[in-house]
């Protein structure tokens, strides 16, 4: 071991001794060499001194950064989530919401508009089928809102346009309490009466451009009237509500406002549910009672005056199917109602004199309306009345059948971009009268502002 | 005769007085409001919800059996910024009962106690079916639920101080609950972030912005109009040039505009559940969030 090292060391002399050319600068510069290694040794232990407290300090500061992230991160939940301010409960705050319905048509005929009435009845205003070509119909101005925390108000105008003269109407102006007790509501002013299914609603949520036979025949299209309401909705899980209106009597089937401004009053009751998922239903029973008093009928040429007394009675139903509830893409609803009518009481027709009447009539419809694909639906209907026949005294008045039972058969398709608007043709084969009348009318509904929901 | 007529009686005064339970009735205007009033309420409440998962809740017919359900409720908990502005407005008049118009403390709407997100800067019919207020389908991030539960059940105390002990002790178990649901959930959510989705409905941004998700493209037009074969063909051609990597529609939606979509742009569509019993994973508030993410999760694999 120990002479292993010696002849190491004697061989590694002899090889400096060998390499002595190389080397021959001497200790001197070897010293220079060692010096400048040394240095080189210092330099490079500082700056890797200086990178390790870099790095110590780069990953204290990244440390940081997440922790100081996180917290961020957290208070944006917290902000994410939290809500901004103190929201409205609707967007124009306190005023009123405010709709405006825009509706007109084209209608042709194939008879004459002078050929217009229902045998056997005396219609009110409304009720003729108008005139032919463009009109702008029933255009709807309302307003409403929740006056306070108990009261609800409600104003709609109407604006039509009748044989080039302009007319507004105020089809409708009430108040109704919002929290009356046991279930009960009041309403007060001029309102359609509860009684019927499609009373109660504007003529733009119809699903035909006209209203079926007995509306037009019997209650003028819609009876509304000045008077006050009072509904009770029984606290059970199936719908029952019952109402009764008392009104001034003023408009057709009343008139005149009879017995001292109090000249009609309704009963109406209604019950409803769901049969399943997609299948709902509604159905009632109504009775109207009205005075009139000279109550001129709505024939621009001759009207006739009736002074007496009309009891209606209306059964209604109506049936509404949506897949899973879900009506946007596909749904139907059909729709039926009965009505039955007596009268008893004076016609006077131009200058004679009163002609004693007193007689019973009826009439119905049922309706169908399906949306086959997302806007576009296919509607039909047919309707039908019937009228005593008050003898010959009566022969050449409004109120003669002439014989026979007035029917109406109506196909209708209409598409409706969004709920706010819609477009409609329909197709009439009237034979109200002698003379089938072909009708066709071409109707547009368009909704601004803020539209409330239609009812069921 | 007489007996009969006594009977009948009975059986009217019977069923007028039901009403004098002491439960607190609690009408909900959507399914996640409704499971949320029962995880909150307990055997305190009764609670009736009016639509289903499989119905989109902008379109509900008032329907007669809805006006009977709400005549009698104490506590109407609805999602409000006007989702539901085309029947419940009309629900609240006809159902005469004064506990729950605006205003009372029985007229609950989850919305204001959250943050809404894409409040329209213009509003315009012309802009489709848009929400003033700003979106209301708050109910896809979990944490706009913890703090709706949060705000109900203080409500729920309000109207109902009797059993306000049990509405506590009730949410503060389901929140320490929840809030370890969402770590789970955004934890295993994570592969999710950054993923580019096309969807039916404007109806997804809070859960989008909870993963971080991105929105490239919409199937209506605009909002509330249903999808064109126009609009579709033109989306697609903007898809082969910023890519997305989903479809997403609520389950009640007409799934066609996305599968034709899926179809001729090659990207998957997924059904979400969007509320509680949207799938039959989405059983509760849970099992909405389980499912959503494991449904997306899915999609993208």
């Amino acid at each position: 071991m120990r002479s292993n090292q010696l002849a190491r060391a004697v061989v590694s002399t002899a090889c400096i001794g060998l390499l002595s050319p190389v080397v021959e600068a001497g200790p001197p510069e070897i010293e220079a060499i060692q010096q400048e290694i040394a240095a080189m040794k210092q330099d490079y232990a500082r700056r890797i001194q200086a990178l390790e407290r870099r790095l110590a300090q780069a990953e204290r500061e990244a440390r940081d950064a997440r922790q100081e992230a996180q917290r961020a991160n957290k208070e944006v939940d917290r902000m994410a989530t939290a809500p901004a301010g103190t929201p409205t409960e609707s967007a124009n705050a306190f005023n009123p919401a405010v709709d405006l319905v825009l509706n007109g048509r084209y209608r042709a005929f194939s008879r004459p508009a002078s050929e217009n009435g229902i045998p056997g009845f005396s219609l009110g205003d409304e009720s003729f089928k108008g005139d032919a070509g463009l009109s702008l119909d029933e255009s709807e101005f309302g307003i409403a809102a929740n006056i306070d925390d108990l009261f609800y108000g409600q104003f709609t105008a109407s604006f039509a346009s009748d044989a080039g003269e302009d007319s507004v109407s105020v089809e409708e102006a009430f108040i109704q309490t919002t929290a009356l007790p046991a279930g009960l509501g009041l309403t007060i002013g001029r309102f359609f009466s509860g009684i019927g299914y499609l009373n109660g609603f504007h003529s733009h949520a119809d699903d035909f451009a006209d209203r079926p036979l007995p509306y037009r025949a019997m209650l003028g299209n819609g009876y509304n009237d000045d008077g006050v309401e009072l509904r009770w909705l029984a606290p059970t899980d199936l719908y029952l509500e019952l109402g009764a209106d008392l009104f001034a009597g003023d408009h057709y089937p009343a008139g005149g406002r009879g017995h001292d401004g109090l000249g009609s009053w309704t009963l109406f009751s209604h019950i409803g549910g769901d049969w399943d998922e997609s299948n709902s239903w509604k159905a009632g029973l109504s009775y109207l009672q009205a005075q009139a008093r000279d109550r001129a009928s709505g024939d621009p040429d001759a009207p006739d005056l009736f002074s007496g007394e009309t009891r209606l009675w209306i059964a209604d139903a109506v049936w509404k199917w949506a897949p899973n509830g879900n009506p946007y893409r596909h749904n139907l609803r059909l729709q039926g109602e009965y009505f039955h009518q007596d009268q008893d009481g004076d016609y006077r027709f131009g200058d004679g004199a009163p002609l004693a009447y007193r007689g019973h009539q009826n009439g119905w419809y049922l309706q169908g309306a399906y949306q086959f694909v997302p806007r576009w639906r296919l509607g039909l209907r047919v309707a039908g009345l019937h009228a005593d026949d008050p003898g010959a005294a009566f022969a050449g008045t409004d109120l003669d059948p002439l014989g026979r039972d007035p029917r109406h058969y109506s196909v209708m398709l209409d598409w409706s971009h969004s709920e706010f608007s819609r477009l409609r043709l329909q197709y009439n084969r009237d034979d109200s009268r002698p003379h089938s009348d072909d009708q066709f009318l071409i109707q547009y509904i368009f909704a601004l502002g803020a539209h409330g929901a239609h009812a069921f | 005769m007489n007996r009969s007529l006594f009977s009948l009686l009975a059986g009217l005064a019977l069923l007028f007085s039901l009403p004098a339970r002491a439960d607190l009735r609690v009408f909900a205007c959507e399914p996640e409001w409704g499971a949320l009033a029962q995880v909150l309420g307990g055997d305190a409440v009764q609670v009736f919800t009016a639509t289903t998962a499989l119905q989109d809740p902008h379109h509900i017919q008032a329907r007669p059996s809805l006006i009977a359900r709400m005549r009698r409720a104490d506590l109407l908990v609805c999602t409000g910024a006007e989702l539901e502005i085309g029947w419940l407005p009309l629900l609240l008049r006809k159902a005469h009962n004064g506990r729950i118009q605006p205003g009372r403390p029985g007229h609950f709407l989850a919305a204001n106690q959250v943050r809404l997100r894409e409040r329209p800067a213009r509003l315009d019919r012309a802009e489709g079916d848009i929400h003033p207020e700003g979106n209301p389908h708050i109910q896809t991030d979990p944490r706009n639920i913890s703090r709706v539960a949060e705000a109900l059940a203080a409500r729920m105390a309000e109207i109902d101080p009797a059993d306000a002990a049990g509405f506590a002790r009730r949410l503060k178990a389901f929140q320490t609950d929840w809030q370890a649901a969402i770590a789970r959930w955004e934890k295993r959510a994570r592969p999710l972030r950054g993923v580019a989705v096309v969807v039916h409905h404007r109806q997804w941004p809070y859960l989008l912005a909870w993963l971080g998700m991105r929105q490239v493209g919409e199937l209506e037009p605009k909002p509330g109009l249903p999808p064109t074969a126009g609009h579709l063909a033109a989306l697609k051609a903007r898809l082969a040039v910023q890519p997305a990597r989903l479809i997403i529609h609520a389950a009640y939606m007409d799934p066609q505009p996305a599968r034709w979509l899926s179809r001729h742009a090659g990207i998957p569509e997924v059904t979400l559940p969007f509320t509680v019993g949207g799938t039959p994973a989405a059983k509760d508030l849970y099992g909405l969030f389980d499912d959503t993410i494991a449904r997306l999760l899915g999609a993208l694999k």
